[in-house]
């Protein structure tokens, strides 16, 4: 494998004129996988070109094996990028383009190279077709084993799951997790918490170009499904079961509103398995449990107050 | 799926790089692949169209130089060039292909270098061979106008992309620009403005023809020497600031 893997950012900002992208950030990464999470428009793209060298920091410091990515692109001799924009040449098939990237990196043995990546990404099947006939998730994948295709120590990827299947995503999510295995330095980033669920390694969330969490991912589930939930609920006599709910230290607040009962809760385990013992032995029949506040803002927004 | 791990050796390429291989053959194709390059194939078929009615109908001895030095050499040329040179960076850097290129140690300024060589070959397949043959047609292949018009085109053909392929780096609206360079700059100001006329690339095409066929319908007005060294070195300054921005590349994030 060449080079080191490590990624150091100290103090880190971007602004595009009077908008800041990327506000202060301190991280260090090594071998092992990251999460780079956060709503869209969190600055996740911008401090991943900032890692690339497509964009020099306003402010701080940003080195890749020690040396500033901007301005150099030897960092790509250690460094593989899987872009999230969707655009290959498609006239080219998959064992084309990954070849010419491995001749583009001046590999000894180009076809070697493009063999052992494509087979990583085990797209061998399709290799002798044009990309442009490719799946979604092929083009993601043939994108990644041209980013593989020098043995790079870090890789860096954009969006990798976005518009997979569960199928190819959970594919893909074996394949990063082999890959930090080996030693790689794995970054990708994302915007949907559900996709990172099986994620061994640490999360860096940002919110707002800071850095609002970071560390295990169980420590930052645990934080997300022990946040206060707002739940909807609607059953055969709202007001009984809202005096009973009161009742149990899980819940922390009711409301009676038209549309139904209003329900604070402390902790989303002990809540939903409570609710349903509460309606039978108040013999009430519950209509609907809607979570109100899902929405990923809420959740992040509740990890930047934390 | 394999766990162990392979170390890549690279090779020392024996010409430390100005031509990139890949970067020349991936561009010939992505260009001939556009939708534009129906553009670029046509002009020279209503070149050759136009010539052979002319050779035909046209009753003027002068109609060759005319039409092939004012019309060629100043209007299809330089489109030609336009829609080749903007292309072959511009529409890459528009459509994001380009990254694929960039996210490599290949130096910046050979990724220019060996686009703008892309961008010359087909110029001169779809630009100046044509003219050339147009010449032949009007003329006869060993005729000093034809000579002239062929030297005068191949160096349009280098300069002009030069010149495009700086702009696609500098501006997302290359085509625009250009267009205006060649209507405002060498069209309008040209033919008023004698300064002007050092600093227009199709003025040093029609001069260098014009040194060969000797022809004053061909509206030169550089001496051969001005007219070659300007040309040398706008393309070598247009190569070298399109390697310098190319280098400085930058990608937005998705917060702006």
């Amino acid at each position: 494998m060449n080079g080191t893997g490590l990624i150091e950012l100290r103090n880190v900002s971007r602004w595009y004129g009077n908008v800041v992208a990327v506000n202060d950030i301190s991280m260090s990464l090594g071998a092992g996988i990251t999460g780079l999470l956060g709503p869209n428009g969190a600055g996740k793209t911008t401090l991943l070109n900032m890692m690339a060298g497509f964009l020099p920091p306003s402010r701080g410091e940003l080195t890749v094996d020690g040396r500033p990515s901007w301005r150099n692109p030897e960092v790509f001799s250690t460094l593989g990028l899987v872009p999230e924009r969707d655009s290959v040449y498609g006239f080219l098939s998959g064992f084309d383009f990954v070849r010419s990237t491995a001749r583009l990196h001046r590999l000894a043995d180009p076809d070697a190279a493009a063999h052992r990546a494509i087979a990583i990404v085990d797209m061998a099947d399709a290799q002798d077709r044009r990309i442009a006939t490719y799946s979604k998730g092929m083009k993601q994948r043939i994108k990644v084993a041209a980013a593989l295709v020098h043995d790079p120590a870090i890789l860096l990827l954009d969006e990798p799951f976005n518009g997979m299947d569960p199928r190819q995503r959970l594919h893909m999510m074996d394949l990063l997790e082999q890959m930090a295995a080996q030693g790689r330095t794995i970054l990708f980033s994302s915007h949907i918490l559900e996709e990172v669920e099986r994620i061994s390694g640490t999360i860096q969330v940002i919110v707002g170009g800071r850095l609002a969490a970071s560390g295990d991912f169980r420590a930052i589930r645990r934080l997300m499904t022990s946040r206060p939930h707002v739940f909807l609920v609607r059953s055969s006599a709202d007001r009984e079961l809202g005096a009973a709910l009161l009742g149990r230290p899980a819940v922390t607040g009711v409301e009676i509103t038209p549309r139904g009962l209003q329900v604070r809760a402390a902790d989303f385990g002990t809540f939903t398995r409570e609710l349903a013992g509460l309606c039978r032995e108040g013999d009430i029949s519950l209509r609907e449990v809607l979570p109100s506040d899902e929405s990923l803002e809420s959740v992040f927004a509740y990890l930047v107050a934390s | 799926m394999t766990a162990r791990t392979v170390t890549q050796k690279r090779t020392v390429s024996p010409v430390p790089g100005m031509l990139n291989p890949v970067v020349f053959r991936i561009t010939l194709r992505a260009t001939l692949g556009r939708k534009r390059a129906f553009v670029f194939i046509l002009i020279p078929v209503l070149l050759l169209a136009i010539t052979v009615l002319l050779r035909l109908v046209a009753k003027s001895p002068s109609w060759p130089a005319e039409f092939l030095g004012v019309f060629g050499l100043s209007v299809v040329l330089p489109l030609t060039a336009l829609i080749i040179g903007t292309s072959a960076l511009g529409a890459e850097i528009d459509d994001g292909t380009v990254i694929h290129l960039l996210a490599t140690p290949v130096s910046r300024l050979s990724v220019v270098t060996s686009k703008f060589a892309a961008a010359v070959v087909l110029t001169l397949a779809f630009g100046a061979l044509p003219e050339f043959l147009a010449g032949a047609i009007a003329k006869g292949f060993a005729d000093r106008l034809t000579i002239g018009l062929l030297v005068g085109a191949v160096l349009a053909s280098v300069a002009y992309n030069a010149v495009f392929v700086m702009l696609s780096v500098l501006t997302t609206r290359a085509i625009a620009v250009g267009l205006l360079y060649l209507l405002v700059w060498e069209g309008l100001l040209g033919n008023f403005v004698g300064g002007v006329r050092v600093l227009s690339v199709g003025q040093y095409s029609v001069s260098v023809a014009n040194a060969i066929a000797r022809n004053s319908a061909l509206n030169a007005h550089l001496t051969t020497g001005t007219a070659t060294v300007m040309a040398v070195l706008v393309t070598v300054a247009a190569l070298a600031v399109a390697g310098r921005r190319l280098s400085s590349f930058a990608l937005k994030g998705d917060a702006v």
